[in-house]
């Protein structure tokens, strides 16, 4: 791939500038993933807060970087290589952001479960659940900065793992849910937080996608599997499951 | 699927010891705008200048290979390089009215071609070449007038006009619109556009975005090489030479 300087180094400037910002906002994103499934397990409830508050920078940040991206498009009239950049950053703030609110629906939610008793040790397994999102958040943007084709392939294949965790956990919520009807409640939002981290997984493996899009130029061929069978599987379907087959 | 128009295949040119097109392939196709990009110096218009031999008018250029129209090879000693150029009109980078009328610039080709019996039949083919070159409206009342009393953007559409009056089947241009301001620029790609429909077009343009807006196809030439030639959209999303990537995006190559 060509790395070589523009003969404008101001358009270098504008490109290394609308990346670090995308470095940012993943920064940002990577904290409120974080901090949202500590906030759970640890049963703390100003940190959710500040998970909650925290949201508007990362939407800011998206607003500001598609503005940039515009600005870059009208003046420079990029192609190729930088053409890519500049639309897989556009495309990359749109899967951070969304991250964001579900970060954000997660906090508040717990919120909520701080004032319910416990479910077991769900909380704690939502947590790894969450690291391994994050982890993979930080690889796609890492293969994002190195152009490491190979590395963001890995990432795809590591979201077959969250999925394999999301039906885990929805199954053992319903067992407890089946267990006492006291447990609805406090599992129903279990639930959504679980499935809002299978979700911020999609969206990092969208990331990861653009990655392969920005070093070839096409989208990686094979879909993969989906391996999330509970929408499919009518003993244990919760019929809410928003994402379909 | 478009038919090829043009085939070359190794055709070298050489200026003196110069090397100038080193072993050039392409098929260029019919209804198609084909835009030649590439540095200067790249060999993008001495290779343009082979397909009607205008390079015979230079002594010390020598083309050797292989170039068709239809089949038919142009440089077979038969072939008549007038009639020729009748066949593959060309458009230069400045616009060079005859100093004669609007009239007279367009009807020069078709006079000497012997393309019209009569005045009347001369009329018409005025009439429809300056309508192909987007010029009739603005010029209908004043035929007579010199053509070099146009503006500049008029006066490149009159150039194209006297182009298309010998009814070719292929249009050279020679960076068209370097000389013109935007909205005459647009006006002639605007034309270049309709002339598809008729043309075989070859453009040879130093703006990428011109290139990127009107053509289909895209050469890009490198120091006397044909490095990639492709779907415009592809040459301008994801070519596939690092050297086309390099002078598309502006780098350093």
């Amino acid at each position: 791939m060509n790395t070589s300087l523009h003969i404008s180094s101001a358009f270098d400037r504008d490109l290394e500038g609308i990346q670090a910002q995308i470095m940012k906002m993943g920064g940002l994103v990577e904290e409120a993933i974080l901090s949202a499934a500590k906030s759970l397990e640890t049963r703390d409830e100003e940190l959710a807060e500040q998970v909650r508050s925290g949201d508007r920078a990362i939407d800011a940040l998206e607003e500001a970087l598609n503005e940039e991206a515009a600005r870059v498009i009208a003046l420079r009239a990029p192609t190729a290589i930088d053409l890519r950049v500049i639309l897989s950053v556009m495309r990359m703030s749109a899967n951070l952001e969304r991250i964001g609110d579900l970060s954000k629906n997660m906090a508040k939610r717990t919120g909520v479960l701080v004032t319910m008793p416990a479910i077991g040790g769900t909380s704690t397994a939502i947590r790894r659940m969450a690291r391994d999102v994050q982890k993979m958040l930080k690889d796609a943007l890492d293969s994002y900065i190195q152009r490491d084709e190979a590395l963001a392939l890995d990432v795809i294949e590591r979201d077959r793992d969250i999925d394999q965790m999301y039906n885990t956990l929805f199954r053992e919520f319903l067992t407890f849910m089946l267990e006492d009807p006291r447990n609805i409640t406090p599992c129903m939002h279990l639930h959504f937080i679980a499935k809002n981290i299978e979700r911020m997984g999609d969206h990092v493996t969208s990331i990861a996608e653009q990655v392969v899009f920005l070093t070839s130029g096409a989208k990686p061929e094979d879909a993969r599997v989906k391996v999330d069978r509970t929408s499919h599987d009518s003993s244990l379907s919760s019929g809410l499951d928003e994402q379909g087959a | 699927m478009t038919e090829v128009k043009i085939a070359a295949r190794g055709v070298q040119v050489y200026y003196g010891d110069t090397h100038a097109i080193k072993d050039v392939d392409v098929d260029i196709e019919d209804k198609t705008v084909t835009a030649f990009i590439g540095p200067s110096g790249c060999g993008k218009s001495t290779f343009l200048r082979c397909l009607n031999r205008m390079n015979d008018t230079i002594d010390v250029a020598r083309v050797t290979g292989d170039i068709r129209i239809d089949g038919e090879d142009i440089y077979d000693k038969r072939v008549d390089p007038v009639q020729l150029r009748a066949k593959v009109g060309m458009v230069f980078q400045k616009p060079n009215p005859f100093p004669k009328s609007i009239y007279d610039n367009v009807a020069y080709g078709p006079k000497i071609h012997g393309m019209a019996r009569n005045k009347g039949e001369l009329d018409e083919i005025v009439e429809r070449a300056l309508r192909r070159g987007a010029l009739w409206d603005e010029a209908k009342d004043r035929l007579n007038e010199p053509g070099t009393g146009l503006s500049g953007g008029q006066q490149q559409r009159l150039c194209i006009a006297r182009a298309v009056a010998t009814e070719p089947e292929v249009l050279l241009m020679d960076e068209p619109c370097s000389a013109l301001d935007p909205i005459a620029t647009a006006q002639v790609e605007e034309l270049i556009d309709e002339l598809r429909q008729d043309y075989s077009v070859v453009i040879v343009t130093h703006s990428m975005q011109q290139a990127a807006r009107v053509s289909q196809k895209t050469a890009f030439f490198h120091l006397g090489n044909l490095v990639e030639y492709d779907e415009t959209g592809k040459i301008f999303t994801n070519p596939e030479d690092s050297r086309t990537e390099s002078y598309i995006t502006g780098r350093i190559g």
